[in-house]
């Protein structure tokens, strides 16, 4: 294989590993604060990109005016689903909210289904990201350099975010023993409602980009993308924000490389994701960054 | 005692004596219907014994469920059409000559079915809680993306077409009973006491001597084989399986049916089975145009159902019967008014 076509495969890879990156940040930081999988979150991000889908194409609203309010109606829809979901049985046993999280994952999906039909459309095209550059002899599109950018940039904000605001250590606090921050003053639910709302913006932003790059979308599209950016959170260590980047880029450029390069498995393309997920919590149950938990008696 | 089992045997002749004349004066709708309650019972008692007995949260079933499906309609479909069917790809050498009576096929698939449970559960049941659902869950897709991709065995996307219909109220009806007896023994068994003291603490099970691994793997095998002769059943009432067919929605109604007849009831179950397949069937009519003018929105019936699961964990987390069981002697401590004292019961 020419050394083009890798570069071409690899800068797809670092993309779509950006994108699942953005998405498995929302799971590790409700995982931290409430040891809980947000089964929802990958249908939150479906409905981010039938947002911005209606905003451009139906309203005919500017792309930026459109991507900004869906960011932010994401990220709203992300706690009313914390709200009505999952506070009044936070005490409850695991299963139960587990079984909850699979139910709003469920009702998300369904109201799509309802809502928006279950026929695919497709994603307004917008000259600005998807213009084809040409670097040699590789064509690329444009987003495909600016979905890495966009990911830093916002990574930074978010480490800034969680390390030098208040509401950071709030969140920080709340995820370490929820009575002791309440005792501290911190309003529990506020902080974990403000985590719910920036994970959701992060999948608002992924699900934008997802949109433009892959144009084609349906109500179930959240499904997939949504398991494979828990098992990318699960591979870097569940609860941390570094890990789940790393986490991502593991998995969004090991898919590209493993279809690429042995295209007799491309069947097997989904397969991959979970079949990593079982190998790591064999061997590092804890992922690649996360600390040894002993279990308390 | 010598009450109990003639009243339980009493019951079966009615049941008998029910599904003789169901299956001579009911049209073949609501035979259908009947069939999938049967179906989903055994289902439901499958995914119980796992989640509901054993505490171990498996999101695994549709892919236990698809393993006994294809190997039951592999093993039972005419070599005619297994000729049909594969034209892409013929159908690899010993399976395309053998056909099977029904019942050694369906056990032969529930055993393979039980099989692959012991294989993945070998490593898997050493995860707790959210992890071991979704290995689980990942495993079921795995199941599905390779019935997808061996074309030879499964015939890829395009699945299994002209299964013979040998599924009938006698059989359904049959399993389910002898579901639900191999799982009143089991539960009242050293093992079941085993497998709930597992559900209740880990670690003062494991401290009290029971082997957690032996157990685990054994309920997930159990829960594995009946999942797998479910998804036998339902193939050859449906007459035609695709990989499809066993997405998450399939595990979804029967997660549905556990937790709104509650988890660690066998009585609940086999009554929120019937529950909710028949309400499925009812509630069709939502999916359909209800005024004029207005038109139709597919997909309501299922917001109705993803609803329901919600409430019920929300406001009524025991479901319909928490753990409790029916009993004959609780059935008729309603009708005597004898005081406890005196042997009545509560």
């Amino acid at each position: 294989m020419a050394l083009e076509m890798f570069l071409q495969h690899l800068a797809n890879g670092i993309s779509l590993g950006s994108l699942y990156s953005l998405i498995a940040i929302g799971y590790t930081m409700v995982y931290g604060i409430l040891r809980l999988i947000n089964f929802a979150h990958g249908d939150i991000f479906m409905m981010a990109v039938y947002f911005a889908f209606f905003g451009v194409a139906t309203f005919g609203m500017p792309w930026y005016v459109a991507f900004i309010l869906a960011i932010a109606l994401t990220g709203v829809l992300g706690m009313t689903v914390e709200t009505l979901a999952y506070r009044p049985i936070r005490e409850a046993p695991r299963i139960s909210i587990l079984i909850s999280a699979i139910g709003a994952s469920y009702l998300l999906e369904n109201l799509a289904i309802v809502m928006f039909g279950g026929r695919p459309k497709t994603f307004p095209q917008i000259a600005m990201f998807t213009d084809m550059v040409q670097i040699g002899n590789i064509h690329i599109q444009l987003l495909t350099f600016m979905i890495p950018v966009v990911t830093v940039v916002l990574l930074i904000a978010l480490m800034y975010l969680i390390n030098k605001t208040k509401s950071g250590m709030a969140m920080r606090a709340v995820s370490k023993d929820i009575e002791t921050a309440r005792i501290m003053g911190i309003d529990v639910n506020r902080t974990i409602s403000f985590t719910f709302g920036i994970g959701s913006l992060l999948a608002g932003v992924g699900g934008i980009m997802w949109g433009l790059k892959f144009p084609s979308i349906l109500p179930l599209m959240g499904v997939m993308p949504g398991l494979k950016c828990f098992i990318a959170a699960v591979i870097g260590g569940i609860g941390n924000i570094q890990g789940a980047v790393i986490g991502g880029f593991i998995l969004g450029v090991g898919e590209i490389l493993l279809v690429a390069f042995l295209p007799e498995l491309s069947g097997y393309r989904d397969a991959f994701a979970f079949i990593l997920l079982i190998v790591i919590l064999l061997f590092r149950p804890t992922g690649i960054m996360g600390e040894k938990i002993s279990e308390k008696v | 005692m010598k009450r109990n089992t003639i009243f339980t045997i009493a019951a079966i002749i009615v049941l008998g004596i029910f599904v003789f004349v169901a299956n001579t004066t009911f049209d073949s709708y609501i035979l259908r219907i009947l069939n999938l309650c049967a179906i989903y019972t055994v289902l439901g008692l499958s995914m119980n014994l796992i989640n509901g007995f054993t505490g171990l949260f498996s999101l695994g079933h549709a892919g236990f469920m698809a393993v006994g499906a294809y190997a039951t309609a592999l093993l039972t479909m005419p070599i005619a059409t297994k000729q049909m069917n594969f034209f892409l790809v013929p159908l690899i050498s010993p399976l395309d000559k053998i056909v099977w009576p029904f019942l050694p096929a369906l056990l032969l698939g529930g055993l393979l079915s039980a099989f692959v449970a012991f294989l993945i559960g070998a490593p898997v049941l050493r995860l707790k809680g959210d992890y071991l659902a979704i290995a689980t869950l990942g495993f079921a897709e795995i199941i599905r993306v390779i019935f997808t991709n061996t074309q030879s065995i499964t015939n890829g996307a395009l699945g299994l077409k002209g299964i013979p219909g040998t599924t009938n109220l006698w059989w359904t009806f049959g399993i389910a009973l002898f579901t639900i007896f191999i799982m009143v023994s089991l539960i009242n068994s050293s093992y079941g006491r085993a497998f709930k003291a597992i559900r209740e603490d880990e670690i003062a099970a494991e401290s009290m001597g029971i082997s957690l691994f032996k157990h685990k793997v054994l309920s997930f095998a159990i829960g594995a084989f009946f999942a797998g002769v479910g998804g036998g059943l339902l193939g050859n009432l449906i007459g035609a399986v695709d990989p499809l067919m066993f997405r998450f929605f399939l595990t979804f109604n029967v997660l549905l049916i556990i937790v709104l007849g509650g988890m660690g009831s066998i009585t609940g179950t086999v009554i929120s089975a019937f529950v909710v397949t028949i309400a499925q069937e009812f509630l069709r009519f939502l999916d359909e145009p209800m005024f004029p003018g207005v038109p139709a929105l597919p997909g309501l019936r299922m917001v109705v159902f993803s609803a329901l699961l919600m409430i019920v964990v929300l406001f009524f987390r025991h479901g319909l019967m928490g753990t409790r069981e029916f009993s004959w002697d609780k059935l008729f401590g309603i009708f005597s008014k004898k005081p406890l004292a005196k042997g009545g019961t509560k």
